[in-house]
């Protein structure tokens, strides 16, 4: 709370001192139907939910200085520990020729592939928020960028761990045991206040986007340990390379990401890797239509905690290319080793300036008891989204 | 270095015009004076209001910033950053051109905080719901087209224009030609008429209001795009041109894409 006040007046002594300050951001009412009882006791069906995320963001100096401010809350009438907010941002900017440099709570995205985002480990995931991971925690940092080219070298220092937040007993997504975020333990004694740090190079050339980087520190992902009636998070140390890779042809994108991780308990493998080519125009329309296959491969085989460890997905995104923006991206993952599937859709349009309606569902079928995926598989849903920029 | 190639050619088409000069040799000579015209600039930067308007009035808009640096051998490399609509404000577009070879093109999606290298194919494709296509916004170089003359025509405010057929070398474009109207004073666009995959007429574009800027570098206020085969239109208003406001390459980086503002 502290925290929040200070942060408050240190934003309106600097809105009083500073003259183009810009606000942006969103508010939305999300509706959430879940289509069967859920798996496990106390789970709700569905219910209305409220966010915000405002904006404020100001550069001066001709860009050489700028500060961002991003905070974010949610309410949801199902399950208490989804409403949460966070600070998505706030973080201070200095450019100085090649060299750029970030301090504070800040959010950066590796990748390239759509079935899941394997490198991508710097911030948190939100998996309150949605199980897509792509919805983030602010993560404090200190990060120095040197540009080479078109792309460059990244640094981060990360002094301070977010723990990942689970949903409570009448949310969905969870195992038959709630998982208790107040009973997470760490491999390092320092806890969540080691010093992780992390390395990353991107380059482009010709047709080839790559990145190579380097990760050490705690865990973003937890093992979940029973502790009576509850699990308990537990966060190992780990080494991470990973590789990401993109070739753009005319109507082809060839994709790969790859990780090697190791942890005190293991050594292990992963990568997610296909490709997606467009029709564009079709039917002599403004529309483009996607086709899109990717493999998900992880050494760690039937222990996997993750659901990719041989899955792969078809997919297809249409592009109406309207005033409105309308936008779908379908698509089936595929457990090749217990034939387990599951749908999901996501679908976009702008209704006027300044409102967006989005429409969201995830379906899984035939999901094998051996599959991690299956205590989730009551857990079919439909949301419907409505939110307004400003 | 194609600029040096390319004004050698012109001195010595000039030395050669004692030779009958056929139509294709003639749209080439003058698209590439246009072109030599208006070279030079380095950089600029400039706001644009684009506004759509479907067949039954109703009008959307969206505002657009660009910076644009002059190719030195290459085509440019231009940014577009969007401030309005409000959902995709902050969302920017790196374009690195290159005369036939496709364009590379990056795009920043703020939500995600992710750069997205995509595939330039779609040149085709309407930019941001408008009728403007992607190949009609891009770096016009001199040999993305072949050319030929058509004649001399007067094109309004007492102005005398060069009337060229000039037909796309690069592939995908969503035209089968293009007729330009170039005034023959200072080697304007005046005006463009599109015409589509089964060669009938698909749009006209006008532009409207020239200035010129730090003594040489003529832009115009407003660039209207007609679509004859669905009735709708898009205007875009330009402001705050700027030239030579020191930007370098550094400043077109698709690692910078989320700071720029």
């Amino acid at each position: 709370m502290k925290k929040i006040i200070f942060t408050v007046i240190l934003l309106s002594t600097l809105l009083s001192h500073v003259s183009a300050a810009e606000w942006s951001g969103n508010v939305a009412v999300e509706l959430r139907g879940f289509l069967s009882q859920g798996a496990w006791p106390g789970q709700g069906d569905g219910g209305i939910s409220v966010s915000a995320q405002p904006e404020f963001r100001h550069q001066w100096d001709g860009g050489n200085f700028g500060v961002t401010f991003i905070p974010f809350a949610r309410l949801d009438s199902m399950d208490d520990e989804r409403s949460h907010a966070d600070i998505r941002e706030f973080d201070f900017l200095w450019v100085t020729g090649d060299w750029e440099f970030r301090a504070g709570i800040s959010k950066v995205f590796w990748g390239v592939t759509e079935t899941q985002h394997l490198v991508d480990i710097i911030n948190q995931t939100d998996v309150l928020e949605d199980i897509d991971q792509e919805e983030k925690l602010g993560q404090p940092m200190l990060r120095v960028t040197r540009t080479i080219g078109n792309g460059g070298i990244d640094l981060f220092l990360l002094p301070w761990f977010r723990e990942r937040a689970f949903p409570g007993i009448e949310g969905r997504f969870r195992p038959p045991l709630v998982i208790d975020k107040d009973l997470s333990s760490y491999e390092s004694d320092d806890e969540e206040h080691h010093l992780d740090w992390s390395i990353r190079w991107n380059q482009s050339v010709a047709n080839l986007d790559f990145a190579l980087s380097w990760f050490q520190g705690t865990s973003r992902e937890p093992l979940l340990l029973q502790a009576g009636e509850a699990l308990a998070p537990f966060y190992v140390q780990l080494k991470q390379a990973g590789v990401e890779l993109q070739y753009t042809g005319e109507a082809w994108l060839w994709k790969l990401e790859a990780v090697h991780r190791e942890t005190t308990a293991e050594n292990y493998n992963a990568f997610v890797g296909g490709f997606e080519y467009t029709f564009v125009g079709i039917n002599e329309s403004a529309a483009d239509l996607g086709v899109l296959l990717e493999y998900n491969y992880d050494s760690r085989d039937h222990l996997a905690l993750t659901v990719f460890e041989n899955d792969l997905f078809a997919g297809t995104r249409l592009a109406l290319n309207d005033p409105q923006s309308t936008e779908l991206l379908a698509g089936v993952m595929y457990d090749l080793d217990f034939n387990s599937k599951s749908f999901r859709l996501e679908a976009s349009r702008r209704l006027g300036e300044s409102y967006k309606l989005g429409i969201e569902a995830h379906i899984f079928w035939d999901v094998d008891p051996q599959d991690p995926m299956y205590v989730f598989r009551k857990d079919d849903y439909i949301q419907i989204t409505l939110a307004r920029y400003f | 270095m194609k600029k040096y190639v390319a004004l050698t050619f012109v001195v010595m088409l000039a030395a050669g015009t004692a030779v009958a000069e056929t139509a294709e040799q003639k749209g080439l000579r003058i698209a590439t004076q246009a072109d030599v015209r208006d070279s030079g600039w380095g950089d600029s930067t400039a706001g644009m209001v684009m506004t759509l308007r479907n067949r039954s009035g109703k009008t959307s808009s969206r505002i657009i910033r660009t910076k644009t640096l002059e190719g030195r051998g290459d085509g440019d490399k231009a940014l577009s950053l969007f401030d309005t609509p409000a959902d995709v404000k902050g969302t920017a577009m790196l374009t690195f051109s290159h005369g036939l070879k496709p364009d590379d093109q990056w795009l920043y999606l703020p939500a995600l905080k992710r750069v997205k290298r995509i595939s330039s194919k779609n040149k085709s494709g309407p930019f941001m719901g408008s009728e403007f296509a992607f190949e009609d916004l891009g770096s016009q170089e001199i040999e993305k087209y072949t050319y030929k003359y058509l004649g001399e025509e007067s094109c309004g405010k007492g102005w005398k224009c060069h009337k060229i057929e000039r037909i796309p070398a690069y592939k995908y474009s969503g035209y089968t030609r293009q007729t330009v109207w170039i005034d023959t004073k200072e080697l304007r666009p005046v005006k463009v008429e599109f015409f589509d995959r089964k060669r009938r007429k698909l749009k006209t574009l006008t532009w409207k209001g020239y200035r010129e800027y730090i003594g040489r570098y003529w832009r115009a206020d407003e660039m209207f795009m007609q679509n004859h085969q669905t009735g709708k239109s898009t205007r875009l208003q330009w402001k705050n041109y700027k030239f030579k406001t020191g930007l370098s390459s550094r400043d077109f980086n698709k690692n910078s894409l989320a700071r720029q503002r």
